[in-house]
């Protein structure tokens, strides 16, 4: 037990976790922004914007994470010399969120439009019946529908994200992953509690987001 | 219903001008950043032909790229058999009438499902080897099958048990009126229907068992995308490599992925429960991806 308690002495574990924490937090945000102007590209009646969105996503959704982040470091940093920091290690993090972002932002946008696809084509009749164009109908009326409807497959990308931020050890970044790696070759005898010290520590941070989006979706869900 | 009908009406003459004045903008832009992705990849010189040619030659692919994806899908294969099998196993624990075994496979599928695909595969890589049971060469493979079945046959039991909570309660009533205990009309009644309405979601999942499988480059397992690292070192032509094998990543998970969508219609005939595969809008098939 002594010897188990050292161990956390010796290695940051909070500050491991810490970097999957903002490498999520990061990603959440771009593909947020990136994932949304694909889904208004998705849904725009503008076909080569269609086009775009559908390329896009079958393309990020079908790709192995893994691919696109050792792209980022591989490719990208050791064949192009793209950097995006003087600093090495703030290179390989913005790196690996950019990785991150590109890939949720597919998934984002079909989380979106699933939401979009919740609200029945009634409610888009009965706004324009009572006279209102275009943007007020999608203001007023379909659009906070459609938000409430993709909360739950939001939340969901958002979980997958948080797990997915691991594989930024591909990409060079000492995240969570990573140092229990270097824990457990230093200490083969402790191999199963370092290794539950770390999935408790994702179980700690996985299940609460789950909790408060289901929760908020059924809060927020339209009663139909 | 379909996001357009929902967002747009029929569009008259003004609104057609105009979605066509968009569309033309629209395709300038998508041209316009096509052509600067070219253009700055050839003044890089990375569209030089010494960095494609390789894979115009028969070695590339028998020596690299081909033992590669023969190696991706040995794991994925195998992993897709066993995390079905899992899945059936703890998807009909979470049915249980009894309490403790419901209890335990619930536990079991949400801890399995809340640790990254990464961790467990490392864990398993490193403690398997340090057990000393299994000759070195085959510790990458198990870790990486083992992994895969663990978190995937959690995604499936709870694909298993949204497909038996989701047919309708008069086939479970129809059993117990014949006479059937709990487990003869999960057995002979629900489970066969819940699988025919989850195959396209099964099917799904496949993708992402495919896709994680990647993750064994991590743990050095010589699947596609190490040996296209290593060819990619050997030739300068990383960039090159990588595009390769994600391009044959794309092409097998699109073709398993419109397989998939094929056989949601299909299927419908035959079971009374619901063979959406809309695997981003369920809230009970938990996450849409991994890795």
């Amino acid at each position: 037990m002594d010897g188990f308690l050292s161990l956390f002495e010796q290695y940051d574990v909070a500050g491991a976790f810490w970097i999957n924490i903002q490498l999520t937090f990061w990603a959440a945000i771009w593909s947020l922004l990136l994932g949304t102007l694909l889904a208004l590209f998705r849904i725009s009646p503008i076909a080569s914007l269609q086009w775009f969105g559908a390329s896009y996503v079958n393309i990020f959704r079908n790709t192995p994470l893994t691919i696109i982040i050792a792209f980022g470091v591989l490719a990208l940093f050791g064949q192009l010399f793209v950097s995006l920091s003087e600093d090495f290690d703030l290179n390989f993090f913005r790196l690996a969120v950019l990785g991150l972002s590109l890939y949720h932002a597919a998934f984002v946008c079909e989380a979106i439009r699933s939401g979009v696809n919740t609200v029945p084509l009634g409610q888009a009749e009965a706004a324009r019946a009572i006279g209102l164009s275009f943007l007020p109908a999608a203001r007023l009326v379909i659009l906070p529908q459609a938000f409430r409807g993709a909360i739950a497959p939001l939340g969901n990308v958002l979980i997958a994200l948080t797990k997915n931020s691991t594989v930024a050890a591909a990409g060079s970044v000492a995240e969570s992953a990573g140092l229990m790696k270097t824990m457990i070759e230093f200490r083969s005898d402790m191999v199963i509690p370092i290794f539950f010290t770390f999935a408790m520590g994702f179980v700690i941070i996985v299940i609460p987001i789950g909790l408060l989006t289901t929760w908020a979706s059924k809060k927020l869900a339209v009663a139909r | 219903m379909s996001a357009q009908q929902v967002l747009f009406d029929a569009p008259g003459p003004k609104a057609k001008r105009n979605i066509f004045i968009g569309n033309i903008v629209g395709a300038l832009l998508i041209v316009g950043l096509l052509a600067w992705l070219i253009i700055t990849l050839a003044e890089r010189g990375q569209l030089e032909p010494a960095k494609w040619t390789p894979f115009l030659e028969g070695r590339t692919w028998e020596f690299f790229l081909l033992p590669g994806l023969l190696d991706t899908l040995r794991a994925a294969g195998v992993a897709i058999v066993t995390s079905v099998v899992l899945g059936l196993l703890l998807g009909i624990g979470r049915l249980s009438h009894f309490l403790p075994l419901r209890w335990l496979a619930g536990v079991i599928v949400e801890f399995l499902r809340a640790v990254p695909v990464l961790l467990m595969m490392i864990f398993l890589w490193l403690a398997i080897g340090a057990a000393g049971i299994m000759r070195p060469q085959d510790i990458p493979f198990i870790a990486v099958v083992t992994a895969l079945t663990l978190y995937n046959g959690s995604v499936i039991a709870e694909l298993v048990r949204s497909g038996v909570e989701g047919l309708p309660k008069g086939q479970r009533e129809a059993g117990m009126a014949i006479g059937m205990t709990r487990g003869q009309s999960l057995r002979s009644i629900e489970v066969p229907q819940a699988l025919t309405a989850m195959l396209p979601a099964l099917v799904s999942q496949f993708v992402v068992i495919l896709k994680d499988s990647a993750l064994g480059y991590i743990i050095t397992y010589t699947e596609l995308l190490q040996t296209a690292r290593r060819l990619g070192v050997g030739e300068g032509n990383l960039l090159q490599a990588l595009l390769i094998a994600a391009v044959i990543f794309i092409i097998i998970n699109f073709a398993l992925s419109s397989l998939a969508n094929r056989l949601s219609k299909l299927l419908s005939f035959r079971t009374t429960g619901k063979t959406k595969n809309d695997n981003v809008s369920n809230v009970v098939v938990a996450d849409p991806t991994n890795a």
